[in-house]
């Protein structure tokens, strides 16, 4: 296990690719290729060699951190000085996440070797800066940090929409970035909000904070905070009612786009949930998880209805998202250790199973450039490999036992009926709906008669394409059957996301610890930092200010 | 004991030999296909019959033997394993489920040699032998739901084989999706059980729940709903009212599939499971009610469907739905043993009334319809002679299987007492009448299929015996249609029931009423009425078809209201249509999609894009060049922030903070 700031190289390394892709020849195409895969693959081996490594099984807290004061705050000369930090650590929530990126960030260089023509330079550039962006969202531990870095995911997300996407590409892109934007902002405003009760950015310290009860925030704030946060991650899951960016992205997006919005973006926001609206508000979040698991069986509801009767194959699955990710929210707000396992679980199933899904129709897509279901039909007799997989996302996506899908979606309904028998039953209609958008698409596009003439000629799957098809088959079934393998792993992390929701009630205090009130040295001794990683004390500054 | 610490190599078997036939079977010719696949059968039913020999050698406390690989699925306090049990049920399931599929294995060299997609069907074939001998062997709900959806799945894929046709690309999808619905049920009974067990191994629930306080009748506790949601799963599964619509619609696959998995094994599933779970079901006297009146009930209304359908797969397919329904009626009265029994017995003689209709249709060149056929019987001798001993068989006549199965639970349905005095009598007279239509329909099919004249051209259709592949195993499962049920024989001239004596250890003493000396003069009265019940089907359907060829056709136009809606099968697939379908997409694409979504949230989204620009461009007129306008916006500026500092304290902190 080597030394050194590890997740740092993890999360530059694809930026470091980037640049060096500035330096090839822009028709040199096949160079360009072979440079982004392999950074990406070597980012990827790094990622799976160092975070499984670096974060044992049934270790708690965050790992392999890095901490460096960064910019310096409050007014100039005063002491002690409080910073915004260069926080980085991983736990076994993050862990999954950051190896489905890379993972995910491999395959979309891969879908997207003969599909790209134009500004092929540019487009491998934008999608390994997209890397790295979300990589750092889901290693920052620094409030300040993460909003950069979610910020930062922005701009590659627009162009691959924006340059390379189909026809109404510009109207998705810049309603993408909008929706994205509405939340941002609450969210920055949350962010700056919380650093001026708490006077710092920095996750494990308030988290530590709010623990011992040396910071209470009153009632009032923490549902304003609260919301600040959660629509801005809301709106990224996409939770129904902010969930009508996410079918013009998905179908206007080139196919790595999709892969990589649904594989990896949409689990932000449900990561952001888990991160920082349960440990940081977890009062608020108890008032609102009525409401918010009304809204998620909602979207399992409605997307899979929506989803049903859409024409668009490609709109079709976006659909089948929003009603995944509503599994995944209800999952988190149910509270339960077991659906919140389960909710980890399924972020990561979702992400292989639709980001299949979407390198299908992506394939479908380049040999017959249309989305309408109407033009296919009968597929299965000129490409039968190619119909053999999609049923096999298909299954895994509809949630057969033995596939990665059915693991996450038991534990989420399994752990919420515990606490709410009501929410599990609504949600559990998802499963008989998700059979029935999927097999009745799956019905028009490879069964029947071929009935346009176009299609009799089509190519079976290439050697390339059944590579990534078989791996992702592969991990999918791995997944299901081998899935102790990643919930083990979960396990100490979302357990402390419970406890962290489950302390003692205490009474409110205002902002009484914050303004420089004396404290006992228990509670001093408490709040010292996570790691060995010399930080300034929370206390400490708090009372300085 | 080699193979009870090894029982994963039984279900393990044709799962290798679906993965090998599904990757490389297709450069492969038929021999090698068949090898594999009917090796991989042939040998897993061989270590099945060593299991269940080395299970007759356990001490009766190993029992259930438990083996447990791997941890499959954990979290907080919830683990499912791969774990596999066997005990005496088990091995009665075992035994069917292994044997008859591999009957149906060698059936199908014959009946598919001529398919394309042969090494398709085969490693699909195999791939249900794999799930169904994981739910009849898995120790827990979560590893038998596995099977439960993966048989599921092989049967979707089976029905749609021959995907280019509509009909059967629909037919798949559809039992899928009906099942799904049962599933729906099965998945919150599983979590209701956990809640209330803290597990879901099926040892542990078990001891756990004998001794809870049983629910009164008419009482909703925790056992009664569970019961009720597991057996939403079975109606799914089991194509009971009213979910057995996807059942007659599968005949669509081919018709081995029709044999093994929609009659002799896959439908079954849903009585193994109420018959696995008895324990929970007897401290569920309403669930048990419910399981007997719906057996009851979908075994009348499929019956009297099978009476004029004149497609010969459809009529088994009706007769299946309604057996199936004797199955939980017996289940529901509390006689599992009975149940499980029938189960047996009828997964002989309807593997080979549908092997046999499938040489039918093979010797017809694939005509379906009994109105096109005839005369049969002395062309096709083999064919004929077994589908007479099956027809025997369901129709009751001792000493065939079907007389002893049935007359088992009859008499059991008659005992019951749960719901009153007289509901065992109803639901005794109920199924009595359905002993009478099964036996007037399934003679109406032999007489139409064997009897009469010829009613096809016999220039074009060359009528010829199937090979031996097929007719092998026809002739072994007659044996077994005739010998199956001589287990329980004794029991009626007060010998000992072999069969319910075997699954005692399973049952208990839940059948202790069946021999009693009291209640076996009653037992021997009820048989007489069931055989001659039987006997006045078969003279009905002998008269209508044979002695007065004709008159069938006039009495449907006498009463064509009745035969129109008994041939459109109530329609009840027109009802749920109307009444499910079509509403609910006619909804999701015009309220939900194009209201909601596209007017709804997207206008309000894009009404507040459009807002902006039109506020931007009204308060651009106020910004017209003038300087002196500009000065006096800057004075008016500045008074408002003087005024806020001076005026609220409570802005002082906000304000205070741009330094």
């Amino acid at each position: 296990m080597p030394a050194g700031p590890l997740l740092t190289i993890l999360i530059f390394l694809p930026a470091l690719g980037a640049l060096a892709l500035l330096f090839l020849r822009s028709d040199d195409h096949e160079w360009i290729r072979r440079l982004a895969f392999a950074v990406s693959i070597a980012e990827f081996v790094l990622s799976l060699w160092w975070l499984l490594r670096g974060v044992p099984l049934g270790s708690t807290g965050y790992k392999l951190e890095e901490f460096h004061p960064w910019i310096a705050l409050g007014p100039h000369g005063a002491a002690p000085q409080t910073y915004i930090n260069y926080h980085l650590g991983v736990d076994g929530i993050s862990l999954f996440l950051v190896l489905l990126t890379t993972f995910l960030t491999v395959v979309s260089i891969l879908c997207s070797w003969n599909s790209i023509e134009k500004r092929v330079k540019e487009f491998f550039i934008a999608i390994l800066l997209l890397e790295v962006g979300v990589v750092g969202v889901f290693l920052s531990l620094d409030l300040f940090l993460f909003f950069l870095f979610w910020e930062v995911m922005l701009i590659p997300m627009y162009f691959l929409i924006g340059i390379w996407g189909h026809e109404r590409r510009i109207y998705a892109a810049i309603k993408f970035v909008l929706y994205t934007m509405a939340g941002s902002i609450l969210m920055l405003v949350g962010i700056l909000w919380l650093y001026n009760a708490t006077g710092t950015f920095d996750l494990p310290s308030i988290q530590n904070a709010l623990q011992t009860g040396a910071l209470a925030l009153p009632r009032g704030t923490e549902t304003l905070l609260f919301l600040a946060f959660f629509v801005a991650f809301a709106i990224k899951v996409p939770l129904f009612p902010f969930h009508t960016w996410l079918p013009d992205a998905h179908v206007e997006a080139p196919t790595a786009g999709s892969v990589m919005l649904a594989g990896v973006l949409l689990k932000m926001g449900t990561y952001g949930m888990i991160r920082f609206c349960l440990p940081l508000f977890p009062d608020a979040s108890h008032r609102f998880a009525p409401a918010i698991a009304v809204l998620a069986i909602i979207g399992i509801i409605y997307g899979a209805l929506v989803a049903l009767v859409q024409p668009n194959l490609k709109k079709l699955v976006a659909y089948s998202s929003v009603s995944h990710l509503g599994f995944v929210v209800l999952g988190i707000f149910a509270f339960h250790i077991v659906s919140v396992q389960g909710a980890v679980f399924q972020m990561l199933a979702h992400g292989i199973s639709t980001g299949g899904l979407f390198l299908l129709v992506g394939m479908l897509y380049d040999r017959r450039h249309t989305f309408e279901m109407s033009q296919f039909g009968g597929l299965a007799t000129p490409m039968p490999r190619l119909a053999a997989f999609f049923l096999f996302v298909a299954l895994s996506s509809l949630g057969l036992p033995m596939l990665n899908g059915f693991v996450g979606e038991f534990l989420i309904l399994l752990g919420t009926y515990q606490v709410h028998w009501n929410w599990a039953a609504w949600a559990a209609t998802g499963v008989i709906l998700s059979a029935c958008y999927l097999l009745w698409s799956y019905q028009r596009v490879f069964f029947g008669e071929m009935t346009v003439e176009k299609n009799r000629t089509l190519p079976d799957a290439s050697a390339r394409e059944r590579w990534i098809l078989v791996t992702m088959a592969v991990i999918t079934l791995w997944m299901g059957l081998g899935s102790v393998f990643i919930t083990g792993r979960t396990a100490a992390a979302s357990q402390s996301v419970i406890d962290q929701m489950t302390r003692p009630p205490r009474a409110y205090d205002a902002l009484a610890p914050l303004r420089g009130a004396p404290r006992t040295a228990a509670a001093k001794a408490l709040t010292a930092p996570t790691s060995a990683v010399d930080k300034p004390n929370l206390v400490e500054r708090l009372g300085s200010r | 004991m080699l193979i009870l610490d090894h029982l994963w190599i039984i279900p393990l078997l044709p799962l290798l030999g679906s993965a090998i036939n599904g990757l490389l079977g297709g450069k492969w010719p038929n021999k090698i296909v068949n090898g594999v696949a009917l090796g991989a059968t042939g040998l897993s039913f061989l270590f099945a019959l060593e299991a269940v020999r080395e299970f007759t050698q356990l001490p009766p406390e190993q029992i259930p033997w438990v083996q447990k690989y791997f941890t499959w699925i954990a979290a907080g306090s919830f683990r499912a394993g791969f774990d596999l049990q066997i005990d005496q049920l088990t091995v009665v399931m075992l035994m069917v489920v292994t044997g008859v599929g591999f009957l149906i294995h060698i059936y199908s060299t014959g009946y598919m040699a001529h398919e394309g997609g042969y090494y398709r069907f085969f490693s699909y074939l195999n791939l249900f032998m794999f799930f169904m001998l994981i739910l009849v062997m898995a120790a827990n709900y979560v590893l038998l739901f596995v099977g439960w959806e993966g048989v599921g799945l092989c049967s979707y894929l089976l029905i749609g084989f021959y995907f280019l046709r509509k009909s059967a690309a629909d037919a798949g999808k559809k039992a899928f999706i009906v099942n799904r619905i049962g599933d729906f049920g099965f998945m919150l009974g599983m979590f209701l059980l956990f809640r209330t067990f803290g597990t879901l191994d099926f040892v542990t629930v078990f001891a756990k729940a004998s001794p809870m306080q049983a629910d009164a009748l008419g009482q909703f506790g925790t056992l009664t709903i569970a019961c009720l949601l597991l057996f939403m799963g079975a109606t799914g599964k089991s194509a009971q009212l009213p979910l057995y619509v996807w059942l007659p619609d599968a005949m669509e696959g081919p018709t081995p599939v029709s044999a093994l998995i929609h009659a002799a094994t896959m439908v079954t599933a849903g009585v193994y499971v109420v018959a696995r779970s008895h324990v929970l079901f007897v401290h569920a006297p309403t669930a048990m009610l419910v399981v007997a009146i719906i057996g009851c009930a979908t075994a009348i209304f499929a019956a009297t469907i099978g009476l004029v359908q004149t497609d010969i797969k459809k009529v088994l397919a009706y007769s299946t739905v309604s057996q199936l329904g004797y199955m939980f009626l017996a289940c529901g009265v509390g006689a599992f043993s009975a149940g499980i029994f029938h189960l047996m017995t009828h997964a002989f003689f309807k593997a080979l009334l549908f092997l046999a209709a499938g040489s039918v249709i093979h010797a017809m060149g694939g005509e379906q319809d009994m109105r096109h056929m005839g005369g049969l019987s002395k062309k096709i001798k083999w064919t004929y002679v077994t589908m007479l001993t099956a027809t025997l068989a369901i129709a009751g006549f001792p000493p065939f299987a079907g007389f002893f199965s049935k007359d088992s639970i009859l008499f059991n349905a008659f005992q019951s007492q749960n719901g009153g005095p007289n509901t065992g009598h109803i639901l005794y007279a109920i199924g009595l009448l359905t002993a009478l239509l099964t036996s007037f329909y399934m003679f109406r099919l032999v007489f139409l299929t064997f009897f009469g004249q010829p009613r096809y051209d016999e220039h074009h259709v060359h009528v010829h015996e199937s090979p031996w592949s097929m007719l092998g195993p026809l002739v072994i499962l007659a044996v077994l249609s005739l010998v199956g049920g001589w287990f329980a024989a004794p029991g009626m001239w007060g010998g000992t029931d072999y069969f319910s004596s075997f699954l005692q250890p399973v049952f208990g003493g839940t059948e202790s009423a069946g021999t009693e000396v009291a209640s076996r003069s009653v037992e021997l009265t009820l048989a007489a009425v069931a055989v001659v019940t039987a006997l006045i089907g078969f003279g009905i359907a002998f008269w209508l078809y044979i002695k007065q060829p004709g008159k069938s056709e006039a009495l449907a136009k006498s009463m064509r209201g009745v035969y129109n809606t008994l041939l459109n099968k109530y329609y009840v697939d027109e009802f749920y249509s109307a009444v499910v379908i079509q509403p609910l997409m006619w909804i999701s694409t015009n309220v939900l999609w194009k209201f909601v979504d596209v007017e709804g949230i997207d206008g309000t989204v894009n009404g507040i894009a459009t807002g902006a620009k039109s506020i931007g461009d009204t308060v651009r007129h106020a910004q017209s060049g003038n300087t002196r306008s500009y000065a006096v916006w800057v004075v008016i500026g500045a008074l408002v922030v003087i005024a806020v500092i001076f005026f609220w304290p409570a802005a002082k902190p906000v304000v205070g903070m741009v330094r």
